[in-house]
């Protein structure tokens, strides 16, 4: 059993680094949370935002104390977990998404509910459904080296972990050291979705961290919510991760695939 | 045993700092300064004098006879309930008002639940001058109405939070969001023994003052430091850690925390952590935390909007682990008729968080010779609403 989800996980490794391989450039990652707005959307999501153009998606774990979050994204957690979602049933839910979508995906969740499912279990489900790497913003540095690093080495996943503009530079390279896949550039001192449109301000942080010539690709976040703020982060980035504004859409009336398909082909046209 | 946090911030396997990345320069600077500050002669000197003149400190450690005599043992109380703005709180308030100033920081937020910390921080902001913005559940808000307008005559502005259950842990976490938003002019002012490291370690060593009393004035009284029990409520635990603090090594002391067991820790209304909690990660540190299966945080009831709290401070769960403290749980209804009993025999009305200590005396076998010190953490002044409604008096 052991064997067969080793050679499933190398078979399918490095999704992420390839993209970035193939498309240095305008990246879109496109965040949404299990079980929003209905319990059984998940896999429905991934294969619209796969079709739509999104090159890479992020599954939220969602919490019910999301402090990093603004409130259209904490919204989107009460109403998943009101549905029911649990860890447990995402696992469920992804258990063939390899036969449906090719997209990488990454999951990115709070550490709680994470430690609770089983930091070892977890990984090798991830292994075992195909997911390519994590985002989990409350884990230590310290602890992810001495403790999940191998872990996540030995089921292929990837870690991502996140730089803000109050980062130091030292810091920045230690991140850069110690991530896989990408960084995430949190665009401004802000929760999710909490602020429209990219001052100068900003584009001057974009462009001091574009110079560092570091060695991990970067997607910018936060306060990405169409084509105008997308092409900005691009400039001065691989791409860009859309979170908030994609929950929005995912909220809306009418036909979910439509409605998915018009917005990202918005955004990347 | 030695009960110590260490350079990562943990207790024994509890503690650490748990935050996401737009948290890190905010508490990496309060954890690299906050030792030098705080162990500087200016800042001690100006700390000492305020708690002396302003909070009216030293607190009396009082014999009740009455309460002694009722239980077979001799219990002293030391009367936090005398401090300014009636309760423990404003020790550590004190302390990280003078902290932030020393940081360069320009405003100051706070979480508070039953408006306690709410209202010893918007104290100590009017004190000194500097704007104040103070986190409420919606819901607290309108069960502690009274503490909401003190707050906000004291100059301070009160801000519900809306989200979650619009209790105590949303309030905490839009103190955490908005500490995000405003990372750099920004001091949030943590109410309890609780947050990323160096929170809990630095809110217990304000409130530490409590057993450095305790230890002078039972000297005087009985010639010894050393009681055989000191007993404090826990909702996060400061009045605990800081009635506990300058006992950790003294093993002879017994370390008795109370915790609330709302309608009982069988009917799923309770607050009582280490009773039904297991290790997890809230609001920056792993400690022992209610929560579902699937990680998600229980929502916790006690009749004490200050015992209201999903988790426990990482001292306290390591206190718990290791068996150096004693752990209890009182019920609504024992709590309420400890206050009682206490107002009675003593003329003192306990706010009802200390109450809970107070209930626990009767779980516990004293005998005569034993010298028990009871932490009397706040008056019961907020409360007199919640005395009225549940009203068996």
């Amino acid at each position: 059993m052991t064997n067969q989800k080793e050679i499933v996980s190398k078979a399918e490794m490095n999704r992420i680094e390839k993209l970035f391989q193939t498309k240095p450039n305008r990246v879109l990652n496109v965040y949404f949370t299990a079980g929003y707005p209905k319990l059984d959307d998940t896999v429905s999501i991934l294969k619209a935002l796969e079709a739509s153009g999104a090159d890479l998606i992020e599954i939220g774990i969602p919490f019910s104390d999301p402090v990093a979050d603004g409130p259209t994204i904490q919204a989107s957690n009460d109403v998943a977990l009101n549905n029911g979602m649990t860890l447990k049933l995402l696992m469920e839910q992804l258990k063939d998404v390899r036969q449906k979508v090719s997209v990488p995906i990454v999951l990115m969740g709070y550490i709680n509910p994470i430690v609770q499912y089983g930091i070892e279990r977890f990984c090798e489900d991830c292994a075992a459904r195909g997911i390519d790497g994590l985002i989990l913003p409350d884990l230590p540095m310290f602890e992810y080296l001495e403790v999940y690093k191998p872990i996540f080495e030995k089921n292929g996943l990837l870690n991502t972990f996140l730089i803000t503009p109050q980062t130091s530079e030292a810091r920045i390279r230690e991140i850069d050291n110690n991530t896989s896949g990408f960084i995430y550039m949190v665009s401004s001192a802000s929760t999710t979705g909490a602020k429209t449109g990219i001052s100068e301000e900003q584009e001057a942080y974009f462009k001091r961290v574009n110079s560092m010539g570091l060695k991990n690709p970067r997607l910018i976040g936060f306060g990405i919510s169409n084509k105008e703020t997308f092409d900005k982060a691009c400039k001065n980035a691989n791409g860009a991760i859309i979170g908030s504004a994609f929950i929005k859409v995912l909220g809306q009336e009418g036909d979910m695939e439509a409605n998915i398909n018009e917005f990202v082909n918005g955004v990347i046209r | 045993m030695k009960i110590k946090v260490d350079e990562r911030g943990y207790y024994g396997n509890f503690g650490g700092a748990y935050i996401p990345e737009m948290l890190y320069p905010n508490v990496e600077e309060l954890r690299d300064n906050y030792e030098a500050i705080t162990s500087d002669p200016d800042f001690k000197k100006q700390f000492d004098q305020l708690l002396k003149d302003y909070v009216g400190r030293p607190t009396p450690l009082y014999l009740a006879e009455r309460l002694s005599e009722h239980y077979g043992a001799k219990i002293y109380l030391k009367r936090e309930d005398l401090c300014h703005t009636g309760a423990h709180k404003v020790n550590n308030t004190i302390g990280q008002i003078l902290l932030a100033q020393r940081l360069g920081k320009k405003k100051i937020i706070a979480e508070t639940g039953a408006g306690q910390h709410g209202v010893a921080t918007a104290t100590v902001c009017a004190l000194m001058g500097v704007e104040c913005i103070v986190y409420m559940g919606e819901v607290d808000m309108a069960r502690q109405k009274p503490n909401v307008e003190r707050m906000r005559i004291l100059g301070a502005e009160v801000r519900p939070a809306t989200s979650g259950s619009k209790t105590l842990k949303d309030a905490t976490n839009e103190a955490m969001r908005h500490w995000i938003n405003n990372p750099t002019d920004t001091h949030y002012i943590i109410g309890s023994v609780v947050g990323p490291h160096p929170y809990p370690e630095m809110v217990a060593r304000f409130q530490s003052v409590i057993s450095a009393e305790i230890r002078t004035q039972l000297k005087e009284k009985e010639g010894t430091e050393l009681p055989n029990y000191v007993v404090a409520c826990v909702g996060g635990g400061s009045n605990a850690a800081g009635a506990f603090y300058n006992y950790y090594d003294e093993e002879e002391v017994a370390l008795v925390a109370v915790e609330a067991a709302g309608l009982g820790n069988t009917t799923g209304k309770s607050a009582a952590t280490t009773t039904l909690g297991k290790p997890g990660i809230l609001h920056g540190s792993k400690t022992l935390l209610m929560q579902t299966e699937d990680g998600q945080v229980v929502e916790p009831y006690s009749i004490s909007a200050g015992l209201d709290y999903p988790g426990i401070g990482p001292v306290h769960a390591h206190l718990f682990e290791t068996g150096r403290g004693t752990f209890y749980s009182v019920t609504d209804e024992e709590a309420m008729k400890a206050g009682i009993q206490l107002s009675r025999l003593e003329g003192i009305i306990p706010a009802i968080e200390s109450a809970h200590a107070f209930a626990a005396l009767n779980q516990m076998s004293l005998k005569p010779d034993d010298l028990v010190v009871i932490n009397l953490s706040g008056r019961g002044d907020k409360d007199l609403e919640t005395y009225i409604k549940w009203g068996k008096y």
